[in-house]
């Protein structure tokens, strides 16, 4: 039984983090409607960044987010206004491929820059765990992980439902027309949105960045955990996310404990199609 | 008419690419004014008001306002120069609770500073939108969810209202009383333009009238001295 405790605690802590990464691509699914198959790459992009100011400039990794932070908002916003608002309410698939082509311009762009090398960002908090019992020991970096996500999406969720421009987000996503109306430049406040969102990545990437390496293709890769997260709990739910993350986290690392750790990912997409098999909504969803 | 009119639309053209839906169309309000359009479905009253609220753009002719253009001005900027359009079909946020779609009513800057006071008066105004604040605008009744969209409107403290079909498909008992509020809302000096196909309410409200068929303006005037007979030739263009 105590066994057991391991891998269900780290599933809820890498849960946050599964959460924090899907949140941005949630949330502009939310907004715009729009499948975002860039946000992983984007995510990547941040964390390389992070690693930049981190490890070569010798910042500490968690002030670094003072500068990615803004950089990654002006590149949302910048996505957003120059390429994606372009292609808006022409069909479901202009904005889907445009995401798609920046992915992989992107991937190539940290290929040519960095090297197809493993990298992570170097801090001192991978090496630390507290230990609470023989069988139980939490991971330092996974406790900082699973906080920083808990912490980021109760913000977006104080943004959204009391701050003018969060409820002007959610008005011009029920009814574009009516929020115009309302004095709403729609336009701008989906550059807005986008550039939040990849505030959100930003965050995502530096603990990504510090918990695993990354490549400069690993960006699907989280992509796909993004999706996963977004499909079990329901798209554009901010609780549904949480939700997701912790199943789509608990549901890989049981199948790790009980299978072994070539199932981890093969557990997940089943635990993910027997929801989508019962609940093809999502658990919060409502589309 | 007034001599300095509030709002003075002059000989516009309207396009749906290349469908013309407006054909030099011209119309005056004068300050405190309620001024009535009618016109049968697709005589072009919906595209007016789009105009004039700046969800459309006239390609030729010019819209004033308070003796300045508005022309190529966008629906989130005619707000700021106080121009609201309460749409057609409502069109309330319908996942915002009702506290909400009001707050959304005051998102132009110039409207927020007052958001208590005004928010107070909507809720004189509609005593059934502060029993209901709380709850989501998709769960409302379609005359409080009409209401709602009134309310929002005037949370932007707007000089001229634009209502576009606001008896659509309601109880002739909630018409009234939306009527009778619009009536409060005039004495308050805020020129209204109506737009409607039911005739009776709106030109027993309004100051002036004017009768729309296939685009163009066919008949003008206080509605007192209408008959009847004139009315219905224009509307239905016999």
């Amino acid at each position: 039984m105590f066994e057991l405790a391991q891998p269900i605690l780290n599933g809820i802590l890498l849960g946050g983090l599964y959460a924090l990464i899907a949140i941005g691509m949630s949330m502009m699914f939310g907004i715009v409607k729009l499948v975002n198959l860039a946000h992983g790459d984007m995510m990547i992009l941040s964390s390389y960044l992070a690693m930049v100011f981190s490890t070569w400039l010798g910042i500490n990794p968690f002030i670094v987010l003072v500068l990615t932070m803004p950089a990654m908002f002006v590149v949302g916003y910048v996505f957003q206004g120059a390429l994606i608002n372009r292609v808006l309410g022409k069909a479901m698939e202009p904005p889907l491929l445009v995401a798609f082509g920046v992915s992989i311009i992107l991937q190539n762009f940290l290929l040519m820059v960095f090297t197809p090398d493993a990298r992570s960002i170097i801090t001192s908090l991978s090496t630390q765990s507290i230990v609470v019992t023989e069988y139980l020991s939490i991971s330092v970096l996974y406790l900082v992980n699973f906080f920083t996500g808990l912490l980021v999406i109760v913000l977006l969720y104080f943004f959204f439902q009391k701050t003018y421009l969060g409820r002007g987000i959610r008005a011009a996503s029920d009814d574009e027309v009516a929020a115009r109306l309302m004095g709403i430049n729609t336009r701008r406040t989906y550059g807005v949105a986008m550039g939040i969102a990849m505030m959100t990545a930003a965050v995502a990437g530096l603990l990504v960045g510090m918990t695993f390496t990354f490549y400069p293709h690993t960006g699907p890769q989280y992509l796909i955990i993004a999706f996963g997260v977004v499909v079990i709990g329901g798209l554009g739910s901010i609780k549904g996310t949480f939700v997701g993350g912790f199943i789509l986290a608990s549901a890989q690392l049981l199948g790790a404990h009980y299978l072994g750790p070539g199932i981890q990912l093969l557990s997940g997409y089943v635990v993910l199609l027997i929801v989508l098999a019962i609940r093809p909504q999502g658990i919060f969803g409502s589309v | 008419m007034n001599s300095d009119p509030v709002l003075r639309v002059d000989d516009i053209d309207v396009f749906y690419r290349d469908f013309q839906a407006l054909w030099g169309v011209s119309l005056e309000a004068g300050r405190g004014q309620i001024v009535s359009v009618i016109g049968a479905n697709g005589a072009g009253k919906s595209t007016l008001l789009n105009t004039l609220a700046g969800l459309m753009q006239p390609q030729k002719g010019t819209v004033h306002f308070m003796g300045e253009s508005i022309n190529g001005l966008d629906a989130y900027e005619t707000v700021a120069r106080k121009i609201a359009l309460v749409p057609e079909g409502r069109r309330v946020f319908p996942r915002l609770t009702v506290y909400e779609n009001l707050m959304m009513g005051c998102y132009a800057r110039r409207a927020r500073g007052n958001r208590e006071n005004n928010l107070e008066k909507v809720y004189e105004l509609f005593p059934r939108l502060a029993d209901r604040h709380k709850q989501m605008a998709a769960t409302l009744s379609g005359g409080e969810q009409q209401m709602l969209a009134v309310g929002r409107a005037l949370m932007s403290e707007p000089q001229l209202l634009l209502c576009d079909e606001i008896s659509l498909g309601l109880a002739p008992v909630v018409i009234k009383e939306i009527y009778q509020r619009l009536r409060q809302i005039n004495t308050e000096g805020i020129t209204i333009v109506l737009v409607e196909q039911d005739i009776r309410q709106s030109l027993k409200v309004a100051d002036h009238a004017y009768v729309m068929l296939e685009g163009k303006v066919v008949l003008a005037g206080d509605p007192k001295e209408m008959t009847e007979e004139q009315v219905k030739k224009a509307y239905f263009g016999v």
